[in-house]
């Protein structure tokens, strides 16, 4: 079962960490928690859960005041233009285990939400006082942003502040910048490389349900590499008529060039360039007497098998 | 499938009466200056293939599109775009074509749908299913049962000759097929139709026969991979592309229309012109006129004497004329002809730039027509002589197909 309010508050003082805790009715949206602790000084948060096309989940934590955009942030964490979804109902409640409405950096000390990553507004670090909920939208709690910090590192996780209004452009010379932020251990996927340095899974966990399948996933790989490269050995048919056109072709060419420089003053460029011609214009003609061949070839074959069925049944 | 066919007098008839378009599947007929193909695809709601599109498919497919892209001859298209994003995830497809068998005589107008559907079978890799709709001639046309099977099996051996791969295709005839799985599909899609829709998509009025009005859901199902159980079994969301000439719309519009109703996937569609009769575009290719078109059984010395003779040419009345005023391109047939057989963009621009200014000669074009025209005819020969009747009994049985997808 996921944390209470009360045993996430309850660590956060034995982590030391100073924080403020305010009461209010049920909220479900930035702007009605606002009624209640807007004028205390503090800045606002906006929580959004975000899913890629490969499942993986984001927390992205930003000032209330922050423009998101997700097409960008999408191509930022290297996921194309699009690849990111607001994700549903279903993840808050599986994986960060917290209501509607209240999506938390705090939801991180969920065994279930290891494998989700957090993206922090840079902005947090210049307010002196941030507002997030607790596991629970009737409940504020204020703090700094270097005491989330302290409360981030005591479960595992590197804080990762972004700039979350930068545009930079993603394209072959500049690689995505938030590449890194990208989760590694994802439940479903097997073939996934750890190369992400922010995210650490905590060792202490029990039930740890994603390291387990990563751990698993590892002999997965070893495995199939062995059975593609006993695969290999093994011959295949190969019925293509282009293949076997350009074969053809294969064999000729270099044969044709050689035996004419050696007999003709012409350039090798030339002649290559002659010999290319000739192969476009005879590609068609040759794929389809090869078509013919391969057809009537599996028609004799098909009217044997036909016959053999007919007289001597299935064992032939 | 029907190919539109109406003597060129009743067609000529049509276009006095009404300045309007018809196009269905019985019948194409084009107000003054031709077919209008914008129009045509504003009324049926079709998408037009613009270069982007053309462009994807040479990504995916990885090598040059075909030249029938390349110049629009297959210019329209429905759900083509959603096909490629599935397609480029790795869910495959296959194809769905057909032919009315209603005489031997085929012409290059009819091969071309089934040139193209070949390169597509060959580029993605996929299985296609060739309908012989012989149960649909039979019905409109003055034929026995027994002819209608003779000529489907015929026109088999025109369409094997196009080169399609047998690993891949399953060719059937109506006649032949029909049972089972797929006359399950067909009493679903029948029963979704009303006489009204019918009556309003067709044409059918209430003095034609009730085979014509009950033929529509063959055309419709094979669109539905379950009407295949021994190809594509278990397969049940699998789509379908269907390349067919413009005028098959209404039949691939009622099974759209139909297909989520009963639980299946919608087919995509791509769509092409018609092909203009040698003596111009306002008349229709027609198997009765011999000289409207090349056929696949024309000789050498017959592609010449036709194009030479018949073919509707934009040049000048004299060679002076010529030179000064240049060629009308828009209504020259002969570079019509080449804008979809002429595989060389560079030459075909050439000759377009030289004919239309003048310096080149009508008889030159002609020239370069006859002999790509004779190429190909010629070609198409030589593999129709290899088909025996063992190579269509092997195409059209009900057999697995393995290798299908590889």
């Amino acid at each position: 079962m996921g944390y209470t309010k009360d045993q996430l508050l309850a660590r956060l003082q034995e982590l030391k960490i100073d924080f403020t805790c305010y009461d209010h009715p049920v909220v479900l949206t930035v702007e009605e928690q606002a009624k209640h602790v807007g004028d205390l000084g503090g800045a606002l948060s906006k929580n959004l859960l975000l899913k890629d096309k490969k499942h993986r989940l984001y927390v992205i934590s930003a000032l209330a005041g922050t423009k998101v955009d997700m097409k960008i942030l999408s191509q930022r964490l290297g996921l194309g233009k699009g690849g990111l979804r607001m994700a549903p109902e279903e993840n808050l409640l599986e994986v960060l285990q917290v209501p509607l409405g209240c999506v938390t950096p705090f939801a991180l000390i969920n065994e279930s939400a290891s494998a989700v990553s957090l993206l922090l507004d840079q902005g947090f670090k210049s307010k002196q006082i941030c507002y997030f909920h607790p596991l629970t939208n009737d409940v504020t709690i204020a703090l700094s942003s270097s005491n989330l910090d302290k409360f981030l590192i005591s479960i595992g996780k590197q804080p990762a502040y972004v700039d979350l209004e930068a545009a930079p452009a993603v394209g072959k010379d500049n690689p995505p910048d938030l590449a890194h932020l990208v989760p590694s251990g994802v439940p479903n996927s097997s073939e996934q490389p750890v190369e992400n340095t922010a995210l650490t899974i905590v060792p202490h966990h029990q039930n740890n349900v994603p390291k387990e399948t990563e751990v698993k996933a590892k002999p997965k790989v070893q495995s199939k590499g062995a059975e593609t490269s006993s695969k290999a050995d093994k011959p295949t048919t190969n019925t293509s008529v282009d293949k076997f056109v350009n074969d053809v072709f294969d064999i000729i060419s270099p044969l044709f060039l050689s035996e004419t420089l050696k007999k003709l003053d012409i350039k090798k460029e030339e002649l290559s360039s002659i010999l290319d011609d000739v192969r476009g214009r005879a590609d068609p003609d040759l794929k389809s007497i090869a078509m013919t061949l391969k057809n009537a070839s599996y028609t004799n074959g098909f009217h044997a098998g036909f016959k053999t069925m007919l007289h001597r049944g299935l064992d032939g | 499938m029907a190919a539109a066919e109406q003597g060129v007098d009743a067609a000529r008839k049509e276009e006095e009466e009404e300045e309007e378009q018809v196009v269905n599947p019985w019948e194409v007929s084009a107000g003054k200056g031709g077919i209008d193909y914008d129009k045509l695809v504003d009324q049926f709601g079709c998408q037009r293939i613009d270069d982007a599109l053309v462009g994807r498919i040479a990504r995916l497919t990885g090598r040059p599109p075909h030249c029938f892209l390349r110049r629009g001859l297959f210019f329209a298209h429905r759900d083509l775009n959603e096909l490629l994003d599935l397609y480029e995830k790795g869910e495959k497809f296959y194809l769905y074509t057909g032919r009315g068998p209603s005489s031997e005589a085929l012409h290059l107008g009819h091969l071309i749908p089934f040139m193209f559907t070949k390169y597509l079978q060959e580029a993605f890799k996929v299985p296609l299913v060739i309908q012989l709709t012989d149960d649909e001639k039979f019905l409109w046309k003055n034929l026995t049962i027994q002819e209608s099977k003779r000529l489907a099996r015929e026109n088999a051996k025109d369409i094997i000759a196009c080169g399609f791969d047998i690993e891949r295709t399953f060719i059937f005839s109506d006649f032949s097929f029909v049972g089972g799985a797929f006359y399950e599909n067909m009493m679903q899609v029948a029963r979704c139709v009303t006489m009204n829709k019918a009556i309003g998509i067709f044409g059918f009025n209430l003095e034609d026969h009730i085979g014509k009005v009950s033929f529509p859901p063959v055309q419709a199902v094979p669109s539905f991979p379950s009407s295949f159980p021994h190809l594509f079994a278990g397969k049940d969301q699998l789509r379908c592309l269907i390349p067919c000439a413009v005028d098959q719309d209404p039949y691939f519009r009622m099974t759209r229309d139909v297909a989520p109703r009963i639980g299946y996937q919608k087919p995509s569609l791509i769509e092409s012109r018609f092909f203009p009769a040698l003596q111009g575009e306002n008349t229709k290719m027609s198997a009765s006129d011999a000289n409207s078109a090349i056929y696949v059984t024309d000789s050498a010395k017959e592609i010449k004497t036709k194009v030479n003779k018949y073919a509707f040419s934009g040049g000048q009345d004299s060679i002076e004329l010529h030179r000064k005023l240049g060629a009308n391109l828009d209504v020259d047939v002969p570079i019509k002809y080449l804008n979809f057989f002429l595989e060389d963009d560079d030459e075909l621009a050439h000759i377009k730039k030289e004919y239309k200014e003048g310096r080149m000669l009508t008889g030159e074009v002609k020239q370069r027509l006859i002999a790509v025209l004779s190429e190909i005819v010629a070609r198409h020969q030589r593999a129709r002589s290899q088909v025996t009747e063992e190579m269509v009994d092997a195409f059209m049985a009900v057999r697995p197909l393995p290798n299908m997808f590889g």
